[in-house]
This record gives structure tokens, C-alpha cells and sequence, in this order.
């Protein structure tokens, strides 16, 4: 028996609205099929997030819109490749983000001596709510940091932020590579158990 | 400061939180990826630290993003998309005898075209699409869910064997309840699975990786949902 069957997808014109109710996973995977109000909800979520660690790292705005430019594009390009089972969109993203972020550091450190033209920043306002939702996360955060000790946040604060590879790190330290790496290593596991204390893990509303 | 574990300079193992922090060079990573493609616990244990840099970036404080980047990004994207257009000229392909091969075509196409040879009587999703005014309902970029008006459903969805001990189980999503509607292993080619409870209008399914023999409740956010049926 053969049936076949035509339904043109009920997809266009959808608002973000209606996808305000599903999970990033859930978005991730229709991205996946080339859905671009999902794309775009995503960006709603991440993208300020994205934007201010480009920034962050790169300290230029023009490279920073670069570099979140390729990662949601590498996002539109390789959602079907993102495994639920092993990491969270946001993670997963975020990564994106942050490896792009450092790739253009990194090469832009090449051509130092060169100036950087630094385009004015222009900051968009953002809701209320918006500020409100990433300032509880930002202080989670800075406060997990705090409670580090200061040679491990220190580690994690230069290679993360500062784009420096361990042996660069070493170098600048003064230290043994082990000793980077244990540091990296420790104050990382730290963070995560106290991110996970401080109840940063999404747990489904019930 | 003394190393907290000076074995760990030649030990691969200790590579894993630059790599997470992206703090190694490139040859570093090339490396170090072939190490973790066969180190079952440096993957677990990466999980955990990924997430724990990746959370780093909303300690990194800054403005916001100038608004037109959101419409360069849409705009280059929507570029890239494969198009679509020529499809439904293939509506006549003759051969579309595994049911994984449609669906993975039906999906890939982005239109809800199903062709199934197997026996409605023996194939859920061919006997709810074989009702009348039966209709099927994407489900992101792996499945697809036949709904017909009388609220039976089926869901083929292409999904990797659960791992040891856990279990995919579908739900009925409705504005105000989730329902569990049956778990299933998932595997090679396509799943398909009759959805165990009613699906009424404007309810969607989504479905959700649990501890085997299924939970009364989602401990997860779905991996996978599909639109809301109409």
C-alpha cells in the first residue's frame, strides 16, 4: 500500500511568540530543519549574551558582530549535528560562540602593531525583563568567580575571556604548564559545583 | 604554587579543561580530540566542564548588540536555506520502500509528503495517515506525527538506540497537562511509534530521553517537539 500525502507546513509567518513556549533543544532541533523563526528566537535568547563575551573578548565591535555573526551561522548550519544527550543548547551555542570569539583574537594577535579601527558602540535598549533575567545570571556568575581562589580564577579569567592558550598563559604567569592546567582543571570543576549550588541548572516547571 | 597533580603534564587526560576553555592551540585540540573520541570518561567528564565555561560568558558584562545584526544574520541565513522549490515535482518517485528512507526524504524536503508500503494494519503511522482527513505535523529536522480528526496519532521519528538503562518516551502536550504516550528504543532507520493517548486539536508531541520503563512525568526539557496540530 502506498499513501501519499500532502500538507504544505504549517510554518510560515509563525511568531516568535509561539515559540516562546519551547525548550532551546526543541528550537535547535528546528533550526535543524532550516526553520528560521526558530534562528531567530534563539538569537533572542543568546544573542546579547553572545555579543557582550565577543565583546568581551575581542574589544572591538565590529569584530565582536563577527564573531557572533559566524557562530549563529555555524548554529543554522550544523544544528543536526548537536547530540541533546551530551551537552545543553545553550552550552553548545555559547561554545560556538566563544571558540569563533577566540579564533579571531588569536588571529588578530598576529597583526599586532596594526591599529584595530574601533567602531563606536551602539547599544540597542534592551527590556526590563531582559536586563532583569541576564543580571541574575551575570551575578551568579561573578559570585561563583569571587569564591574562587584567586589563582584559579585568575586561569580561568585569562584563558576564557582573555583567549590565551595554556603554554601563552604559562609564559605571562611565570608558572610550570602543569600547574596552569591544574588550576584550569580545579578551578573549572570548582565552578561547576557551585553553579549547580546556586541553582543555575534549568529544571522543567511542573 | 606546586602542581596539584604533576603527573598530569604527559597524561592526556590533563588537557581537558583547556580544551574546554579553548585554551589549547590548534595542534593541542587535534590531538587531543583523537585522544577523546576513544575516552568514554573524558567525554563525560567534559560534559560537565563545558558547561561550567560555557556559563562564564554571562559573567562577561556588555552592551547590547546593535539590532541590525539580528536581521544580517536572519538575512544570510535564509539565503543559505536549501531550497526547496523543485520538490513536489518528485512527488512520483516509485520506489520509496523503507520507511526510513522516506522519512528522512520527507523531512529533508521540508514537506509533508509520506510514502509508506508497509500494511496499514501492521504500521501505525500508515493507519492513522490512511483516515480521513489525517494529517501529518513536522517535528523538527528527525520526524514527523500522523494526526487524524479523530485523535489517534503515531510519531516516526529517527533517533540513535537509547544508551544502557534509558528510554525515549513520547508526551502529549496540551495547554494545560503532559501525558506520557509510551516509551520506544529508537535505532537504526526510523521508530515508529502509536501515540497512546487521544491528541486533541492544538496539542503537540514531544518527546524526551527517561530512565528505562518510562517516568509519569518529563525530568527533562524535550529534545524534540512538534508543531501544535490543528
Amino acid at each position: 500500500m502506498t499513501v501519499l500525502l500532502t500538507a504544505p507546513p504549517p510554518i510560515a509567518g509563525r511568531s516568535s511568540r509561539e515559540m516562546a513556549h519551547l525548550s532551546d533543544e526543541a528550537l535547535l532541533s528546528l533550526v535543524a530543519s532550516s526553520d528560521d523563526a526558530a534562528l531567530a528566537e534563539l538569537y533572542d535568547r543568546f544573542g546579547r549574551v553572545a555579543y557582550g563575551l565577543a565583546l568581551r573578548i575581542l574589544r572591538d565591535d565590529a569584530l565582536a558582530q563577527d564573531a557572533v555573526q559566524e557562530a549563529f551561522l555555524a548554529v543554522w548550519r550544523s544544528a543536526d549535528r548537536f547530540l541533546a544527550e551530551r551537552a545543553k543548547a545553550s552550552t553548545w551555542i555559547l561554545t560556538l560562540v566563544h571558540r569563533r570569539a577566540v579564533d579571531l583574537v588569536r588571529r588578530e594577535d598576529r597583526r599586532r602593531g596594526e591599529p584595530l579601527e574601533r567602531a563606536p558602540e551602539p547599544a540597542s535598549p534592551a527590556t526590563a525583563e531582559d536586563e532583569a533575567a541576564l543580571g541574575f545570571e551575570r551575578r551568579v556568575v561573578q559570585e561563583a568567580l569571587r569564591r574562587l581562589p584567586p589563582e584559579q580564577r585568575e586561569a580561568l579569567e585569562l584563558g576564557y575571556y582573555g583567549g590565551l592558550t595554556q603554554s601563552e598563559l604559562a609564559e605571562r604567569l611565570d608558572q610550570p604548564l602543569g600547574t596552569i592546567k591544574s588550576r584550569m582543571f580545579t578551578g573549572l570543576a570548582r565552578l561547576r559545583d557551585l553553579l549547580a549550588q546556586a541553582g543555575l541548572e534549568e529544571s522543567l516547571p511542573t | 604554587m606546586p602542581s596539584y597533580y604533576p603527573q598530569m603534564a604527559s597524561d592526556p587526560h590533563s588537557l581537558l579543561a583547556p580544551y574546554a576553555l579553548d585554551a589549547l592551540d590548534h595542534e593541542e585540540e587535534r590531538s587531543f580530540e583523537d585522544h577523546l573520541a576513544g575516552c568514554e570518561r573524558c567525554r563525560e567528564e567534559l560534559a560537565g566542564l563545558r558547561e561550567a565555561a560555557a556559563s562564564l560568558a554571562y559573567g562577561a558584562e556588555g552592551p547590547a548588540p546593535p539590532p541590525a545584526l539580528k536581521e544580517r544574520i536572519l538575512t544570510q541565513a535564509r539565503a543559505e536555506r536549501p531550497n526547496v522549490a523543485s520538490l513536489p515535482r518528485r512527488r512520483s518517485w516509485t520506489a520509496p520502500t523503507a520507511a526510513a528512507a522516506a522519512l528522512a526524504a520527507a523531512v529533508a524536503l521540508g514537506i509533508g509528503v509520506w510514502s509508506a508500503t508497509r500494511p496499514a494494519a501492521t504500521d501505525p503511522f500508515a493507519s492513522v495517515l490512511a483516515k480521513p482527513g489525517a494529517k501529518v505535523v513536522r517535528m523538527n529536522g528527525r520526524g514527523v506525527v500522523a494526526v487524524a480528526p479523530d485523535g489517534t496519532a503515531a510519531l516516526a521519528l529517527a533517533v540513535p538506540k537509547a544508551p544502557a538503562g534509558k528510554t525515549y518516551e513520547a508526551w502529549v502536550i496540551r495547554p494545560n497537562a503532559i501525558q506520557p504516550a509510551g516509551v520506544f528504543r529508537g535505532g537504526k532507520g526510523a521508530s515508529v511509534v502509536a501515540i497512546s493517548r487521544p491528541v486533541p486539536r492544538g496539542s503537540a508531541i514531544a518527546v524526551t530521553i527517561e530512565r528505562a520503563g518510562g517516568v509519569d512525568h518529563p525530568t527533562q526539557k524535550p529534545f524534540i517537539a512538534s508543531e501544535a496540530t490543528s
